[in-house]
């Protein structure tokens, strides 16, 4: 019945005392304790994301002069953060949608806890754009609403109102997607609960599922149908983000390579996002036999590939520069390297292209350690990166006379150490209250790739094939 | 809560092992026993079959929500572009039709998706609140159950129906029976 699956290949749920039980108990249960740490996380997070709040609003009050933006360089941090956060945003759709489609079992380990760092990414991206505006209370303007004044519509030939269509289908594709794959595990933790009050809560979160053979049928097809549809959503929302700039006429920025050379650099920090997040999430929550190195290397894998995917964009963009013979493009490139900003371009080729090598080997991909440490480095390396491209081609632009130089203010730190506390606090909740694994996904994956199911397996044709058994051999770490 | 135009009276046999589960589907099937109901805590690939359900044309609805997003995404500009309020961009076409490109597909997957979930959830009767008929609570845990319908069976045919269950591996096999009071 199940499919074959070669027992060379390591188990993706650890641990030989496993059974459907089990896993329910070792999933739900960090929806059921009560930690001191989480308190001091939330409120610490509860704190930033209000300070945030305040920022915001201190923005909105006195303008947008309160940002280091100037005349020339109009935009900085600010967009710099949204591409950033967009960016993060990637991963949860790519492990969720695209790994489904190839049939990866090792995503349900980490697609829920990915989801859910999709949207709450995609909510801070969409914060700074949103308050660039200035006159916030505009903002529902951006859409086709008819109006009094004419009326005037908005302009369907700009890439930033296709920007505007598609972060918005992103984010509501996104949280369908993630919310229908909770219904069953929130009748799991239904299911489960002693208190009458927990009992109604969770029930109203799983809209009453019961778990039919008919509704799992039309669960398949919708998650199918729903990944199918994310994955080339999820590639049209980096390619129309890299359009804001592609289409303009900015040297630096108008570049042909951009689509694809942002979606590999958004798989690249998503990815980094989701191991920075899930090693924390797997030492506190004791999920180690669920989150196994195993799941850790293959994300390894994919970060060396995009980040390598990267770094020959950045060297392509330069060649393509000298080759051009545009002057501007020219230096626009020699200036990014070289010029007043070369140590913001040092961080991202080193974080970027750099530092992933390491990958190449397999004890650093099988390293939880080097791992974390990396995958900051990589966050950093790909914030540089939008700032770099942003800000370096806008610095020194056509006149020697505007050219200027960007610093920010207590405002711009404010509202993206804010972003970030708004991120990190969402995360909590989600990790509180909700579980964290898919877990109807994983016990779906129980009898293939467990390491019970494999040393069954083993057993039983150690027992037709001369006694040559396997067990342990996937045990080394 | 229950309802009272469905039975009341029913036998639920709970299997642990989804491979026991999935042939004691087809045998009860092929004994001619009708299943009332299957409940599993995740999906068991081949119950579909082993229980004779028909495709699901959910898919279908999909691409005509998807098709509809994308007629409304294209017609609406076009009317926008060329008839309600032309502007001339640069002495660029009024129906540049590359440009309607990006917003048509986003459109398109927009209406697809919220339109198949939202079919999804009325054809699975799930909404906030909604109080569900729970057979056993172990079935969104570790069991796997079959509820068969023991409204108009006399207490032989349960007897005879409990045995069968027992045969084919069930681990437990119970009566259940809902009354209009039941809690969630």
């Amino acid at each position: 019945m199940h499919a074959y699956e070669s027992e060379f290949r390591e188990p993706l749920i650890n641990g030989m005392d496993k059974n459907y039980t089990k896993i329910t108990d070792d999933l739900v249960a960090p929806t059921e304790r009560n930690s001191p740490t989480w308190w001091i996380a939330t409120l610490i997070t509860g704190a930033g994301t209000l300070y945030f709040v305040f920022c915001l609003f201190w923005t909105v009050w006195f303008g947008i002069g309160t940002w280091g933006l100037n005349k020339t360089i109009g935009w900085a941090w600010d967009i710099t953060n949204f591409v950033w956060w967009i960016g993060i945003g990637h991963a949860g759709t790519l492990i969720s949608a695209i790994l489904l489609l190839f049939r990866q079992r090792y995503r349900t380990g980490i697609n829920r806890a990915a989801e859910a760092m999709t949207i709450f990414a995609v909510i801070c991206a969409g914060m700074f754009p949103v308050f660039h505006m200035g006159r916030v209370w505009d903002a529902p303007f951006i859409f086709p609403l008819p109006n009094t004044r004419g009326p005037l519509w908005v302009n369907f030939n700009s890439p930033l109102l296709w920007d505007v269509f598609a972060i918005s289908t992103y984010f509501s594709v996104s949280v369908l997607f993630w919310y229908s794959g909770l219904m069953p595990d929130f009748a799991t933790i239904r299911d489960r609960s002693k208190g009458k009050l927990r009992r109604w809560i969770y029930n109203i979160l799983a809209f009453g599922w019961q778990g039919t053979a008919k509704q799992w049928q039309r669960f398949e097809s919708l998650a199918l149908v729903l990944a199918g549809l994310s994955t080339p959503l999820v590639l049209s929302v980096h390619t129309i983000v890299s359009f804001d700039f592609a289409t303009s006429v900015i040297p630096g920025w108008h570049t042909t390579i951009f689509p694809p050379y942002f979606v590999a650099g958004a798989i690249f920090s998503g990815f980094a996002m989701v191991e920075t997040l899930m090693l924390i999430t797997r030492k506190v929550f004791k999920l180690e036999d669920y989150i196994t190195i195993n799941h850790i290397e293959s994300m390894n894998k994919i970060i060396v590939l995009t980040g390598s995917i990267v770094g020959i964009a950045y060297i392509t963009e330069m060649i393509i520069a000298w080759y051009s013979g545009y002057l501007y493009e020219q230096f626009a490139f020699y200036n990014r390297a070289l010029g007043k900003y070369f140590w913001a371009y040092a961080w991202m080729m080193g974080c970027n292209v750099i530092s992933p090598q390491l990958y190449w080997f397999k004890s650093m991909r099988r390293n939880v350690y080097v791992t974390f440490i990396l995958s900051i480095f990589v966050n950093i390396g790909m914030w540089f990166e939008r700032f770099v491209i942003i800000v370096t081609s806008l610095a020194d632009d056509f006149l020697v006379s505007s050219w200027a130089y960007f610093s920010p203010t207590w405002v711009d730190w404010g509202i993206y150490v804010g972003s970030l506390s708004l991120f990190l606090f969402l995360f909590l909740l989600f990790a509180r209250f909700f579980p964290v694994i898919a877990i109807a996904e994983v016990k779906s994956i129980f009898r293939t790739s467990s390491e019970v199911a494999k040393a069954e397996r083993a057993k039983a044709e150690g027992a037709t094939h001369g006694g040559f058994i396997l067990r342990g051999a996937f045990n080394k770490d | 809560m229950a309802e009272t135009t469905l039975p009341n009276k029913f036998v639920v046999g709970l299997w642990d092992h989804e491979e026991v589960y999935l042939h004691a589907v087809e045998h009860i099937r092929h004994k001619g026993i009708e299943i009332y109901d299957s409940l599993t805590p995740f999906p068991v690939h081949g119950l579909e079959d082993a229980l004779g359900l028909k495709e699901t044309r959910l898919h279908t609805a999909g691409f005509m929500f998807g098709a509809t997003g994308a007629t409304l995404a294209l017609s609406f500009m076009t009317w926008v572009m060329t008839t309600n309020y032309p502007i001339n961009f640069g002495g660029k076409p009024y129906w540049p039709v590359p440009s309607f490109i990006p917003i048509t597909f986003e459109m398109t997957v927009l209406f697809a998706a919220w339109g198949m979930t939202l079919t999804y959830l009325v054809r699975n009767k799930l909404w906030p609140g909604r109080v569900p008929r729970i057979y056993d609570k172990r079935t969104t845990d570790d069991r796997f159950a079959l509820v068969f319908n023991a409204e108009n069976l006399n207490e032989a045919q349960i007897a005879e129906l409990k045995e069968v269950c027992r045969k084919e591996g069930a681990v437990e096999v119970k009566d259940r029976v809902f009354t209009p009071d039941e809690q969630l």
